[in-house]
């Protein structure tokens, strides 16, 4: 478990990770800088808006500075916790983030549950009898979630479930807008709910959510079983399962004490670069589903050049990132004795 | 009389592959009795450990039971193994013990699931039975050990774990395959040992698979000998039959066994002059690691022209890390290495192969599968060495790769085949050419044959008698069976935690050893044949 100076590596590891940061942000800025489009055009009050018009708001926007002088302005304000004003929604970018954070997590996260919920059984068992029509299945299975991309898988869900059956809530959103909010603690709609005690509002969150989850889902059960299996396939094959089996340890124990115990670990690894992929990915599903999550937030603010709101979503996805991969190599060190954080 | 713990009746198991079936067992007929242990012994394929896993039930999957029958106690399993059977009726202990136990779970854990998948003892009951346990297979620490995980134990703790897991709920049976390969000889001793009094208290029998005649002589009351899938010879108390083997395939295990009467020609190994300066001169070598740890510790000796050395060690004795710095693999920190008079230790390992002794100093690596490149065929990992270290001279580079796969006894057909494609001894045969093709002068060989079956370990080892004569190299023989390095050198050193603690002639200290360690390790080597001192 984590020690003292298992928690002096864990700090290491968090101050390793600023450069890296550092060179996002860079790049970011400059990549902004060097897209055509220039934001002072694009919010001009209209299309006739005169050059002195266009000048004098570039002037209030700092645009009129170099570049490096801008660069430093917007790190100055980042030490201060200031990722800028974004001109779309004429909010602070990081009160933009609070709102839409929470919405683009807990539709990623559900969508990892479901997919693990599918795929952990699925190569396991795949692995178990492998080369039997089992296996066949699950391979089929899993290339079909795979061909099909999520604004095919989504648009076909929504037109399954809410046009022909009816099933479904409207897919607009994370919630009916007459509902009344709960309190806001995490903004992840499922969590504050429960601990309001709202049942009712926290079912209607569910029903929203459960086709853009699952429609992401189906996008990344291929890669996740496809790993467990081959996982557990090399785990099953090891000598201490064969010890186990030659001490008559009952089959579940072998099964999952035993051999999904080893073979979590890659499927671990694997989690994590599926998380940060769907975190960034799911614009698409966003869109479909008008779900009000940072990916879209991030689309539209790249079509209006919109300057700070990008390179706040960049600098948040590079964060999480480096957060994911922490959390990840802790998990890690408590299944894996053997490993320790570096 | 009680019937047999173990009855096998013409057992046939067959493979079952996408290039068709092929039979491995041709019909096995084994009985136990109950307190009886079994040696099962032949090289790897002959189908020792097939039979084992059989009686098991644990064979793979592309494996069947084509005929035959099995019976345990009167009880028919052919073909399915009941899992009470297992573990309560029969365990089994298997080699490689660190990789038999499951890493990610503690010891106190594992032994639990033992316990558990079998009885419902309470709580105090179970660590009551664990702690005794324990103590049955000699583990002193007893709470560190529980508490570890596989990976902080040495591997004959491992091994002594595996045990304890397996008579945890008493079987009847234990089928022991290969207990202790890969452990050192004073281990081995051990193991054996705690085996053999285990299975007498408690009444259990036992089969050992195992392809070493001496412990198959010294621990069983049966033998049986196991050639291709048939069993060729087989009977009551494994020293007659070996001293005199009916059957000509066991007559051949046993003449490639090496013992304390092995040779390997018909003269002696010759000895240098003494007058001549050596090749090798080795003074005060030092190796440290981390702060403290010594790992050769003032080591001296020296290597007469056309003399080998034996280098004899447990694992962590400091052997190995010798044959890297005389063959400047790593640099030393302190001492001097002095070859052919010149003064080798200073010189930076990383640059050493740009030196012209590169050549001179050659080295033939344990795993002989491991150490070819597996993209690289015969002819290339030969021709690797000559085109690296004597360019402009490769103009005949063909007939000198042939030359040498000739030297080594090596068919020309098997130049353009990849190492997965050729046997143990084919590899070992490739490493030994690839070693001598750019004609050193020293050569050192780290357990060239550790890997390798008996008959084929003889072949190797008559092969690097040969050329030494022939090209006249010397050798630094690195190997911790005491009886192959008789075979091959004239002199050997025996190493303990980085220090030497004996050297001298071989026939000297096999006659009168002076350190209680070479004693030890000497009364440790398993023997079948009657000798000289009463041992």
């Amino acid at each position: 478990m984590i020690s003292r100076a298992g928690a002096t590596r864990i700090g290491l590891r968090i101050v390793a990770a600023v450069p890296a940061l550092l060179g996002v942000i860079l790049f970011a800025f400059i990549m902004m800088r060097v897209l055509p489009g220039d934001p002072a055009v694009y919010f001009a009050s209209g299309p006739n808006a005169g050059q002195a018009e266009i000048d004098a708001l570039r002037h209030k926007m700092g645009l009129d500075q170099s570049m490096p002088l801008q660069f430093l302005h917007y790190l100055e304000g980042l030490v201060r916790g200031d990722l800028g004003n974004s001109l779309v929604t004429g909010q602070t970018v990081t009160q933009d983030m609070r709102e839409r954070l929470p919405a683009s997590l807990e539709l990623t996260l559900t969508a990892l549950m479901f997919s693990l919920v599918i795929s952990l059984p699925l190569g396991v068992l795949a692995a178990w009898w492998a080369g039997s029509m089992w296996d066949q299945w699950v391979r089929a299975f899993c290339s079909l979630c795979f061909c099909v991309p999520p604004f095919v898988s989504g648009i076909l869900l929504v037109y399954l479930f809410y046009y022909m059956f009816g099933l479904a809530p409207d897919p607009t959103g994370r919630i009916n807008i007459f509902t009344p909010l709960p309190h806001r603690v995490t903004g992840m709609l499922l969590i504050d709910f429960a601990l309001a005690g709202d049942w009712a509002g926290w079912r209607q969150a569910a029903e929203q959510l459960i086709l853009p989850a699952t429609t992401m889902a189906l996008f990344v059960i291929a890669p996740l079983t496809r790993m467990t299996r081959a996982a557990m396939l090399s785990v099953v094959n090891s000598d201490f399962i064969r010890t186990a089996r030659a001490m008559g340890l009952p089959t579940w124990r072998i099964v999952i004490v035993y051999s999904l115990r080893n073979a979590l670990m890659p499927v671990l690894t694997t989690i994590g670069i599926v998380f940060s992929t769907m975190m960034g990915a799911n614009v698409l599903v966003e869109k479909i589903f008008s779900w009000p999550g940072v990916a879209s937030y991030a689309l539209d603010a790249l079509v209006a050049s919109d300057y700070a709101a990008v390179q706040g979503f960049i600098l948040l996805m590079a964060f999480l990132f480096v957060m994911v991969n922490l959390v990840i190599d802790l998990l890690l060190s408590v299944l894996d004795p053997r490993v320790t954080v570096e | 009389m009680t019937p047999p713990i173990l009855e096998v009746e013409d057992l046939r198991v067959s493979f079952t592959s996408p290039r068709g079936v092929s039979e491995v067992l041709h019909g096995i007929s084994l009985s136990l009795q109950r307190g009886q242990i079994l040696a099962l012994v032949g090289e790897s394929g002959s189908g020792k450990s097939v039979t084992g896993l059989s009686v098991m039930g644990l064979l793979p999957r592309q494996a069947s039971i084509t005929r035959g029958c099995i019976r345990f106690d009167g009880r028919e399993i052919t073909h399915r193994v009941p899992r009470e059977l297992r573990g309560a009726g029969m365990a089994m202990v298997f080699q490689n013990p660190r990789a038999a136990l499951n890493p990610t779970r503690r010891i106190r854990n594992q032994l639990a699931d033992v316990i558990l998948a079998h009885e419902k003892p309470t709580a105090a009951e179970l660590h009551r039975r664990l702690a005794e346990l324990m103590e049955q297979v000699s583990i002193a620490d007893k709470a560190r050990c529980l508490a570890a995980y596989p990976h902080e134990l040495s591997g004959g703790l491992c091994q002594r774990i595996v045990i304890a897991m397996a008579i945890a709920c008493s079987p009847d049976l234990i089928i022991a395959d290969e207990p202790t390969t890969g452990l050192d000889v004073l281990t081995q001793k051990a193991i054996m040992d705690l085996l053999l009094d285990l299975t007498r208290a408690r009444g259990m029998s036992m089969i050992l698979v195992t392809h070493d005649l001496g412990m198959a002589a010294q621990y069983c009351d049966d033998v049986a000998v196991m050639n291709k899938g048939y069993i060729v010879e087989s009977g009551r108390d494994p020293h007659a039959l070996f001293l005199d083997p009916g059957d000509a395939y066991t007559r051949r295990l046993v003449n490639a066994c090496p013992t304390e009467q092995s040779r390997l020609g018909p003269q002696s190994v010759s000895v240098p002059p003494a007058s001549a300066a050596p090749l090798l001169d080795v003074r005060n070598l030092v190796k440290t690691y981390g702060r403290d740890f010594r790992a050769v510790d003032d080591v001296s000796f020296t290597i007469g022209r056309g003399e080998s050395l034996g280098l004899i060690g447990e694992s962590g004795s400091g052997k190995s890390t010798i044959s890297r710095l005389v063959s400047r693999l790593i640099n030393p920190d302190g001492g001097q290495i002095l070859f052919g008079g010149q003064p080798i230790g200073q010189m930076p390992a990383d640059h050493f192969y740009r030196t012209p002794l590169r050549r001179q100093i050659q080295f033939v690596f344990q795993d002989a599968a491991g150490s070819l490149n597996p993209r690289f065929t015969a002819f290339d990992a030969i021709a690797d060495p000559i085109r690296r270290l004597q360019q402009g001279e490769t103009s005949e580079l063909g007939e000198r790769v042939i030359a040498c796969a000739r030297s080594v006894g090596l068919p020309e057909g098997l130049l353009n085949r990849y190492p997965h494609q050729m046997s143990g001894g084919q590899c070992a045969r490739v490493g030994i050419a690839r070693a001598i093709a750019v004609d050193p002068q020293l050569l050192i060989l780290d357990e060239p044959t550790a890997a390798l079956d008996v008959l084929v370990q003889a072949e190797v080892l008559a092969l690097l008698e040969r050329l030494r004569r022939e090209k006249g190299m010397s050798y630094l023989f690195v190997s911790h069976d005491l009886h192959v390095v008789r075979m091959l050198c004239s002199r050997m050193l025996i190493l303990r935690h980085g220090k030497v603690v004996e050297s001298g002639s071989c026939e000297e200290i096999f006659r009168q050893p002076r350190d209680a360690y070479t004693i030890d390790l000497l009364s440790a080597i398993p023997h079948f044949r009657p000798t000289g001192n009463g041992a």
